[in-house]
């Protein structure tokens, strides 16, 4: 079991998500990074689908009850194992009573706690994401235990890997949407040409963008939105779906973020810059 | 049977888009679902996920990104073929709904705006069979066409920040319910005691886009014991099975 002491800013245990419950309007979930979750279980050699903390903003401090390896990637965050900074991207031995806390954001936004076989938290239609209320909570709690198998025979065949971090990446690379089309000029060239600034309004739903485009009228009816649409409404906003968004919309999708431009996306905070290449 | 001129267009790389004439029109949902029927004895459903919603089908793909030429192609192929009658099992759904005052806190002012009685608002919310026409915008939220004109009341001006879970609204030409506690801009008429999702079932969902809803009155004794009937899960929702 893992003893969550103090849990942090927003903390969820996330797996590759809920599939086959789109046709029902359940959202994914599932991390927002994948590309850094599917890092830390490659060396871990975990499942693909085994659940990790997603740890947002700012992070917790926790207590293994139970011997096992870590790793950790996503954002950098400094963490400390029993007060002794550890780096991301790399395996750690734990011991029962081991304490791991997190300090300053450095650089990013969502860091990944990442332990040996996954957190065995329950699994939800098919997944072991948070999302409230197909999961009973929203996000782990003070005092919340997470658990997790004991795992003393593991040996690493890797210790730590180079990761070519997209931390600093700020270019989105994207698809036209299905309603690139009714995009004019002077929308284009907005999109297109300028720097665009994520909004406070972000979250694993949805990121907004502060910057308005030029106001349209066209309306039309309720379709399918994946993670990584981008919609504009009626006013020039600009949302960009993401993990917990919802699975239809009636905003045109004037665009779709590859799915490595979502992975950058998610470690953006309010005010970080961006911008669009077509592909 | 009706054959459209579709659509196929990819929806980035992992998702193809299909669309049907840009209209609200149940012929064209049935074509969708007779369709949505026969790829699904040709796609996997483990790695394939459909998406009806009004004029549209998205398919899903998990994992490895869709060659999208060739897989049009045989889509484009499959709707032209002779279609085999598929067993679609579709029903009719009656569920319960409370007007009281108390649920419905926008009735008066839907009566006064639309001159009509709360009465006459009732008679004419429960009358029509509503068609499924999306599932979407939250955990079992019903898209329903076929609301009467008469009761088309534009949304709140203000949104509610909080909707009662099982509100039931109209806003423009749509009515349906609040699955969940949310944020809400429709008028809110009534109330329904029956959970639409519950993940302790298997579907979680009992309804599908194409299936029928109509709602039926009840009073508000009829509301509190259907309301404990959900909470300990032993509701049962009358059905009808409709004719494919």
């Amino acid at each position: 079991m893992l003893k969550v002491l103090k849990s942090g800013f927003f903390t969820t245990v996330q797996d590759l998500g809920r599939r086959r419950y789109r046709s029902m309007g359940v959202p994914v979930s599932g991390a927002m990074d994948h590309y850094s979750v599917s890092k830390l279980n490659m060396i871990l050699e975990n499942e693909v689908n085994a659940a990790v903390l997603e740890i947002t903003m700012t992070g917790p401090t926790v207590l293994f009850e139970a011997p096992t390896h870590i790793a950790l990637g996503g954002a950098e965050m400094s963490a400390t194992l029993n007060n002794e900074p550890i780096d991301n991207h790399k395996i750690y031995k734990i011991q029962e009573g081991d304490i791991l806390s997190y300090g300053r954001l450095e650089k990013g936004f969502r860091a990944y706690l990442a332990v040996k076989d996954g957190f065995s938290t329950e699994v939800v239609l098919g997944s072991r994401s948070l999302f409230f209320p197909i999961t009973k909570n929203r996000c782990i709690a003070d005092g919340a235990v997470v658990p997790y198998e004991v795992n003393r025979a593991f040996e690493p065949k890797i210790s730590a890997y180079k990761v070519d971090s997209l931390l600093g990446a700020t270019i989105l690379e994207v698809y036209r949407g299905p309603e690139f089309d009714l995009l004019n000029d002077r929308q284009l060239e907005q999109l297109f040409g300028t720097d665009f600034s994520v909004a406070k309004e972000n979250n694993r739903m949805a990121y907004q963008i502060s910057e308005l485009l030029a106001e349209h009228q066209f309306s039309m009816l309720t379709s399918a939105t994946l993670s990584g649409t981008v919609q504009l409404t009626p006013k020039g906003k600009l949302i960009i779906l993401m993990k917990d968004g919802q699975t239809t919309g009636g905003y045109p999708r004037v665009l779709q973020l590859s799915k490595r431009a979502i992975a950058i996306l998610s470690q953006k905070k309010s005010k970080d810059q961006i911008a669009f290449k077509l592909l | 049977m009706n054959t459209y001129p579709i659509s196929i267009r990819p929806f980035g790389l992992h998702a193809v888009l299909i669309e049907w004439p840009n209209e609200v029109e149940e012929t064209i949902l049935e074509d969708i679902i007779r369709y949505m029927g026969q790829l699904k004895t040709h796609l996997d459903n483990e790695i394939w996920e459909l998406v009806p919603a009004y004029n549209s089908l998205t398919l899903i793909k998990q994992d490895k990104p869709i060659d999208f030429s060739s897989f049009s192609k045989q889509l484009k192929r499959w709707y032209e073929e002779k279609p085999e009658v598929l067993a679609n099992e579709r029903f009719l759904w009656r569920l319960p709904v409370c007007y009281d005052l108390d649920f419905g806190i926008d009735l008066e002012d839907v009566s006064n705006r639309m001159q009509l009685s709360i009465a006459q608002i009732i008679e004419l919310h429960t009358r029509p069979e509503y068609i499924v026409y999306g599932i979407g915008f939250l955990p079992g939220f019903m898209y329903l066409g076929g609301l009467d004109a008469s009761l088309e009341v534009p949304r709140r001006q203000t949104p509610r920040l909080k909707v009662e879970r099982g509100a039931v609204g109209i806003a423009a030409r749509q009515t349906g319910i609040y699955p969940q506690e949310s944020p809400g801009g429709w008028n809110i008429i009534g109330n329904c005691p029956v959970p639409i999702f519950d993940i302790s079932k298997t579907p979680p969902c009992f309804v599908k886009v194409g299936d029928r809803i109509q709602f039926y009155a009840i009073s508000r004794a009829a509301y509190q014991l259907r309301t404990i009937e959900g909470e300990v899960g032993i509701y049962q929702v009358e059905k009808i099975k409709l004719d494919a």
